[in-house]
């Protein structure tokens, strides 16, 4: 029965979308005004309901209900209870439930906190969101149905592919899609504003929270996917320029744009078109990423599942809403853009400069993401690979991370530019260190990682900078948010220069007692012994890591061989050994039994020293954490709350 | 004026930043997009000797072969039409089987053989290159030995 209830609730949400949307259309044109009354608790109720109807999906995974198609095809019973819950989101027709889920259920949080709005705008901008929604409902209801029975239960399921059954990966997508959905609702924000006009500071600050939170999550999102494909694929890379890792990165760059135009935008009543473009080009590029990881135009070594079907309907979908929001920018934004002056030597100046640059990215990334499709158009097989993303998004990351450096320090409206120059000491004696200890001491290291050291040493002292002769307890909270964001920028760069500078690496085939030597450790190959893990059996090798410091380490890669289930081919999986240092991580991958030329036994090693390279992640994280601070600082959602409850209670009373 | 002045200074900014990003991503475009190759366009001489290119196939059964250091293996790549011999010094990917599908980036070497810097094999056991699409069924097994 869960099964039919969980669709029966689909339904229904499907039903109160449409109706959200109708009634907000009607109201809109000069209908009556009970209308709008309406649209508030629909929105609240399908969000309730699809988040029902997920959590019944996870409960047929919990209990392994085989007599589902998508639980026969993509769970197993034997698997560990996490995985069974992971698995829910792990495939297909789940994850965009999930997708669905967080859709709605943003549209209920908008339908329940947002009171900056005025009326007609906040309906325009939950029947936008419902016709969001309301798509996305007709795709999973009429293609890819999660609560399909099969005719015949089979005795049980397939399981989940072997490289899914990590715990990185069980979290990572729905990080990933907080961050796309939420995504939306700056988009649906800007398509209500633009129907009602209503475009300035209180439709900025009603909207910046909002961007800023899927940011965090985006951010977190490729930080860990990142980090998880550095310590699970075994092959040591944490950035591959793989179409589906550019299809988050590309919103990302959308999100980063929109919360400094947005900013511009509630402080500063400038850059009002320019904000509303960015909100729509931003939920346009999660869709866009959606589309071309589904459909299957783009091999990448993450995709799912292949279904030309499925893409035609998402093709169709992102017509239809990209389309209509671009037009109905093309119409209204002629009678928004007016805002107010400022000097190109300003803050909001290096902020354009700022959206310039991250948009710019942008569209090279997407260009090399699809030039492959149209390549193939044409006749041509090309795949675009890190040589060209590194050239082109490198110099320009390097140039935006210099205006990072200015931007915090410049006055608003109108800035003199010998002025800024006289707060940047620090900075450039910061940069000018490094760069002279990498020439002198670095040995020979690429032009690239040594920019990038250089402006990450310049960009920690400069993103400091605004704290500098302040009483740091009153400093506000977006200020200190955006000093941590700025700050993990230099961070992560740092790690990335340096893990690229200065990495060791050694293959080997060793037999156990032998040494390898890499970087500044002495790892010890003592052997390797059978270990069974719940659902694979697995070699785990002993490595003994010395460091100069004379302490020792034991670090136990493995190689993991599930088993075939339900006529599926077994699969091998590597579990790499990580040495976490205050240095940098010895990165550790067991690899193939082999004979060696004097007959004995031996086993493939590969060892790498990375410096800093745990850094990248640290500033990932900072750089969330200082968006979450900037949000708290601005969503006063506690404030809200209790504004709420106040009203409530005065009601109560009179 | 002034604000004249300063909207067509952002605005020749813009245009600037935009026909120069514009300029760089066309040029590293034709520097950089390594070429997707299969086998039998390697065959015809499609790939040039030195060139960074991406190489897709099945790997034939039965042609791993691996070398006495231990560390580098050989195989043959092939589409069904033509095959490739490939060399690899390293640890290959989780899921890198005869019979399966992979993709390599590397260069050709004079006598022939594609030498790998790193071989991608995927998540997920379905994965095939959408331009290996034409190949029929079980072409690792019909494959010809190099």
């Amino acid at each position: 029965m869960i099964a039919e209830l969980g669709l029966a609730l689909l339904w229904i949400a499907a039903a109160l979308a449409c109706l959200s949307l109708v009634a907000g259309i009607v109201f809109l044109r000069g209908g009556p005004k009970d209308l709008a009354s309406l649209v508030r608790p629909a929105s609240v109720a399908q969000g309730v309901l699809t988040t029902a109807a997920f959590g019944l999906l996870i409960a047929l995974f919990v209990r392994s209900d085989m007599s589902v198609e998508l639980v026969a095809r993509n769970s197993n019973s034997l698997k560990p209870m996490i995985f069974k819950i992971a698995g829910t989101w792990g495939n297909h027709e789940g994850s965009m439930l999930l997708w669905l889920m967080i859709l709605s259920l943003s549209g209920a949080l908008i339908a329940i906190f947002e009171r900056r709005l005025r009326e007609d705008t906040l309906v325009a901008t939950l029947s936008a969101q419902a016709a969001l929604s309301l798509g996305f409902f007709a795709f999973l209801l009429f293609s890819s149905n999660p609560f399909n029975r099969l005719p015949v239960a089979p005795p049980d399921g397939q399981g989940l592919n072997p490289l899914l059954q990590d715990i990185g990966l069980a979290f990572h997508p729905p990080t990933l899609y907080v961050g796309y959905v939420g995504l939306s609702v700056a988009f649906s924000f800007a398509v209500g504003a633009l129907i009602t006009r209503e475009i300035g500071p209180a439709f900025a600050r009603a909207m910046r929270p909002w961007v800023l939170f899927s940011w965090i999550f985006l951010t977190l999102g490729i930080t860990a996917g990142s980090y998880w494909a550095y310590y699970e694929l075994g092959w040591g890379g944490w950035w591959f320029w793989d179409p589906v890792e550019n299809v988050s990165l590309i919103p990302w760059l959308a999100g980063a744009a929109l919360l400094h135009s947005v900013a511009v935008t509630a402080t500063r009543n400038a850059l009002r078109a320019w904000t509303v473009m960015l909100a729509v080009i931003g939920f346009s590029m999660s869709m866009v990423g959606t589309f071309i990881v589904r459909s299957g135009l783009l091999t990448s070594v993450h995709s799912f599942a292949v279904d030309p079907e499925r893409g035609t309907f998402l093709l169709a979908l992102m017509a239809i809403y990209i389309g209509g929001a671009l037009t109905l920018f093309a119409v209204r934004a002629g009678s928004v853009a007016e805002g107010k002056k400022f000097a190109l030597m300003s803050r909001e100046g290096s902020l354009v400069i700022n959206n310039l640059l991250l948009t710019t990215i942008l569209a090279l990334v997407l260009l090399g993401t699809l030039y492959p499709i149209v390549a193939e158009a044409l006749g041509e097989k090309i795949s675009v690979g890190p040589p060209y993303y590194n050239k082109v998004a490198g110099p320009l990351a390097l140039i935006l991370c210099l205006v990072m450096v200015a931007g915090p320090l410049l006055r608003w409206r109108k800035d003199d530019g010998k002025k800024l120059w006289s707060r940047l000491p620090m900075a450039v004696f910061a940069g000018a260190a490094v760069l002279f200890a990498l020439i002198l001491f670095g040995g020979k290291v690429g032009i690239l990682p040594l920019l990038g050291m250089t402006v990450a040493g310049v960009v920690a002292v400069a993103s400091l900078a605004p704290l500098w002769g302040r009483n740091l307890r009153r400093t506000p909270l977006p200020t200190w948010g955006m000093v941590i964001a700025h700050f993990g920028v230099a961070v992560a760069l740092a790690g990335m220069g340096a893990e690229s500078a200065f990495i060791k690496e050694k293959l080997v085939a060793a037999k156990p007692g032998d040494v390898v030597k890499v970087g500044d450790f002495d790892v010890q190959f003592e052997g390797v012994k059978p270990v069974a893990g719940p659902n694979y059996t697995a070699i785990e090798g002993t490595l003994v890591a010395t460091t100069p410091g004379g302490g020792s380490h034991v670090m136990k890669p493995e190689s993991r061989m599930f088993p075939g289930l339900m006529g599926t081919a077994p699969t091998e999986t590597n579990e790499a050994a990580l040495l976490t240092r205050p240095g940098g991580q010895l990165y550790a991958v067991l690899g193939q039994p082999v004979v060696g030329a004097d007959g004995a036994g031996r086993y493939q090693l590969r060892l790498w020293w990375k410096p800093l390279v745990w850094w990248i992640w640290l500033g990932g994280a900072l750089i969330a954490i200082g968006a979450a601070l900037s949000m708290l600082g601005r969503a006063q959602l506690l404030t809200l709350w209790r504004a709420r409850r106040a009203r409530k209670e005065e009601g109560r009373w009179k | 004026m002034k604000a004249k002045h300063q909207r067509l200074i952002l605005a020749l900014v813009a245009v600037v930043g935009i026909a120069g990003a514009g300029v760089l991503g066309a040029s590293a475009l034709r520097d950089e997009a390594a070429y997707f190759r299969t086998p039998a366009e390697v065959k015809v001489g499609k790939a040039q000797v030195g060139e960074p290119m991406r190489l897709g196939g099945m790997v034939a059964a039965g042609s791993i072969v691996r070398q006495p250091d231990g560390l580098t293996i050989r195989f043959v790549a092939t589409d069904g039409k033509a095959s490739v011999p490939v060399e690899f010094k390293g640890i290959v990917p989780d899921l890198f089987a005869e019979e399966s599908g992979m993709v390599a980036d590397g260069r050709m070497r004079a006598d022939g053989t594609f030498v790998a810097d790193r071989i991608l094999a995927k998540h997920d056991e379905r994965y095939m290159p959408p331009q290996m699409g034409e190949m029929p069924e079980g072409v690792a097994k019909m494959a010809p030995k190099v």
